[in-house]
């Protein structure tokens, strides 16, 4: 499951995707509004992507992944549109045979994501909003 | 020849443009298109070193030919997840 959407981030069927026997662990990282940031009171969030290019890049991500842990399943959701605080913004999934892989397998889909997936966030904070860059999509 | 230029969030906001065409002459690459937006849209000039430019949905090298039609987005660095 690799997808853009622009309503709120089905969780089950994030989950229901990711069964599999072979699995012993499954792991879902969620990325959730936070109410502040660099000292700003923030009031909401607001995504937009390339939705051909975001999804592209989620799938290439995942073949990265498939080719460094055993995985049986891969799932990544990205929310775009306004987002009330605490809502989910991103789902990275994994499930594979043990935990250690898919820690790891999680916290690398998350990050690449975050560097390199055509996707951006406005934040509307007090007194104002800014779009924003990831510093891993700096470097 | 004519590509189709595509903005988003803080350049799209900038521009008030999501999309728009670029005409250029004979058989540009990547970085001829790079230096026609830049004289198209000159608001774009302090941010376009820190933009990707993507032909038809794949990041490509400077010295890349541009195919007519083809879709040209400007990436700035990216803050999902």
């Amino acid at each position: 499951m690799f997808q853009i959407t622009s309503t709120p981030i089905d969780l089950q069927a994030v989950y229901d995707v990711l069964q599999s026997h072979r699995a012993g662990a499954v792991l879902v990282f969620t990325g959730t509004a936070r109410d502040h940031h660099h000292g700003r009171v923030v009031h909401e969030l607001e995504y937009e992507a390339h939705p051909e290019m975001a999804e592209t890049s989620m799938r290439a991500i995942a073949r990265e992944m498939c080719a460094r842990w055993p995985l049986e399943k891969i799932a990544m959701v990205h929310r775009v549109g306004k987002l009330a605080i605490s809502e989910i913004a991103v789902a990275v999934g994994v499930s594979t045979g043990h935990r250690q892989e898919a820690f790891e397998a999680c916290h690398y889909g998350l990050e690449r994501l975050k560097a390199d997936t055509p996707i951006w966030k406005k934040e509307h904070f007090e007194g104002g909003a800014e779009w924003l860059a990831n510093p891993e999509a700096l470097s | 020849m004519k590509v189709q230029l595509r903005f988003f969030a803080g350049l799209r906001e900038l521009l008030q443009l999501g999309s728009a065409e670029l005409e250029l002459a004979g058989r540009p690459d990547v970085q001829d298109v790079r230096a026609a937006i830049a004289i198209a849209y000159p608001q774009l000039e302090s941010l376009l070193p820190f933009t990707r430019l993507a032909v038809n949905h794949v990041f490509v090298g400077g010295d890349h030919l541009v195919p007519d039609g083809a879709e040209v987005a400007l990436i700035p660095p990216v803050s999902g997840g």
